[in-house]
């Protein structure tokens, strides 16, 4: 079974969104899509600074098998990206809720109201 | 939809929690744990390989020599009893039916280990160029299973858990074994570029030797890491380095194919004119910044697209983004510096030789 965190905003395209203060949230990638991928080998993510728009790809996450694309689940600015990461990309495989990719300022904060609920995308990945 | 083929061990790779996947019409395990285990694995200690779905194709009969000597690339003639040969069957422009395993019997008797994937196109084409010749063609995929035993320690651990023998089996040959009254053919070949063993025999037989070599714990290894190691090891895989539209030559696989006999093999006379004059050819790619070449993706010198990537990774046991690539000639020299385009942004790189890794097969035992 794919864990599921209570709380978060999911996309069908198993990203999850983490509110935190002042509509600046965390996006990652659910656990579900880890275990989909596999053994995670390289993340290719944007740079501080650039936007990311709703449903738009910004990146890659890839498995020894296969690339797959990251689709941003809200818009806005990328204040920070996780830099770990990409010297230790398999960390989103032993945790991928902890292991954020983005930190992004929502330009419209009512997108998340247009994602699923934990209980929502638990069903939606049954 | 069509109801997909099962090998005898799909209950085993059921129980193991494999990820299974359609493969050449068989539901087959892709990876029970993580590639990069099952891969470092057969590098460093051994694993094993549910090859079941191999198809197997025996030619027997008085002419059975001089059949396979037309319709094979490699040497036939000199094989001896108990040898086995890699070479490919060609269409008579040159382009590739399949590449496979002879194994030769005797003079009257061959069988040949095909793709799963062009079984049933390779019994066809075989029967239909068999008219003239005084052979038996049977397609026996059904009655063959098969175990692919690979890495540094499969030797040994064959020895341990099955009592069997094989220090005297040399590089690419075969020999007849027995193992609880059942029937055994054993090779001393593999797909990985590691010393290793192919083991035929019966479904029964076949699980029994799986479960035994489970207890001794080989890492049951699905078929991603068969093509992560294959690619390695710089083996092609049809449909990718070779296929109905690419010749051996441009593939790279000149060694494998006989030129210099007088033996007239189906394809040879356009390989012949084709010669030297390849205005394409596999070569090896390495990224020089940190990405994945993968199968498919467009190769570029300066703006102008040169080729594709046809098999690509980042390489498992080297830590590099490596590639096999299709490039138009001349592009083909080392060192001539390229693009690989990885999701519309172009990824610096450079050509090489295809030698990723030392192959450590066991070219010493016997003789």
């Amino acid at each position: 079974m794919s864990k599921i965190v209570e709380g978060l905003f999911y996309s069908k395209s198993h990203e999850w969104v983490k509110p935190l203060e002042d509509d600046v949230v965390l996006i990652g990638i659910t656990d579900f899509a880890q275990s989909e991928l596999g053994d995670v080998v390289f993340v290719d993510l944007p740079e501080t600074g650039d936007n990311v728009s709703q449903e738009d790809e910004f990146g890659a996450v890839e498995s020894v098998k296969a690339a797959s694309d990251l689709i941003s689940p809200v818009t806005g600015e990328i204040l920070e990206v996780n830099e770990e990461l990409v010297g230790d990309p398999e960390l989103l495989n032993k945790n991928p809720y902890e292991n954020w990719l983005l930190k992004v300022k929502l330009e419209n904060p009512d997108e998340l109201g247009t994602l699923l609920s934990s209980e929502e995308y638990a069903d939606f990945i049954k | 939809m069509e109801t997909l083929k099962k090998t005898c061990l799909y209950d085993k790779h059921l129980q193991l929690g494999a990820k299974m996947e359609e493969f050449a019409g068989y539901e087959m395990p892709i990876v029970y744990d993580s590639i990069k285990n099952e891969h470092l694995a057969v590098r460093n200690n051994v694993g094993m390989f549910d090859v079941s779905h191999m198809g197997e194709i025996i030619v027997k009969g008085t002419d059975a020599l001089e059949f396979v000597e037309k319709i094979f690339t490699n040497k036939v003639q000199t094989l001896e009893d108990g040898q086995v040969a890699y070479g490919m069957m060609l269409y008579e422009n040159g382009t590739v039916v399949d590449d496979l395993l002879v194994y030769r019997l005797n003079s009257e008797y061959f069988l040949l280990v095909v793709n799963a994937s062009n079984v049933a196109k390779d019994y066809t084409w075989i029967v239909e160029n068999s008219t003239d010749f005084d052979v038996l063609v049977q397609n026996v995929s059904d009655d063959y299973q098969e175990i692919a035993v690979q890495g540094p320690n499969a030797e040994n651990v064959i020895a341990m858990a099955l009592g069997i023998d094989l220090s005297q089996l040399r590089f690419f040959y075969f020999a007849n074994y027995e193992y609880l009254q059942h029937h055994l053919i054993i090779s001393r070949t593999g797909y990985t570029g590691e010393d290793g063993f192919e083991i035929y025999a019966s479904a029964e037989a076949i699980r029994e030797i799986w479960d035994k070599l489970m207890e001794h714990d080989v890492v049951p290894c699905g078929l991603g890491s068969r093509d992560t190691l294959r690619f390695e090891a710089a083996l092609p895989l049809y449909g990718h380095e070779i296929s109905q539209d690419i010749t051996p030559l441009e593939a790279g696989l000149k060694f494998f194919v006989k030129l210099d006999t007088d033996i007239d093999f189906l394809g040879k006379q356009a390989l012949i004119k084709q010669g030297d004059d390849l205005t394409r050819r596999v070569v090896g790619i390495e990224l020089t910044e940190k990405s994945i070449p993968r199968e498919g993706y467009e190769v570029y010198k300066d703006d102008q697209i040169i080729g594709y990537v046809t098999t690509g990774y980042l390489s498992i046991s080297i830590e590099k983004p490596i590639a096999m690539a299709m490039i138009n000639r001349p592009h083909t020299k080392k060192n001539t510096e390229v693009y690989v385009k990885v999701r519309n942004k172009m990824i610096p790189g450079f050509v090489r030789d295809k030698k990723f890794l030392e192959k450590k097969y066991n070219k010493t035992k016997g003789a």
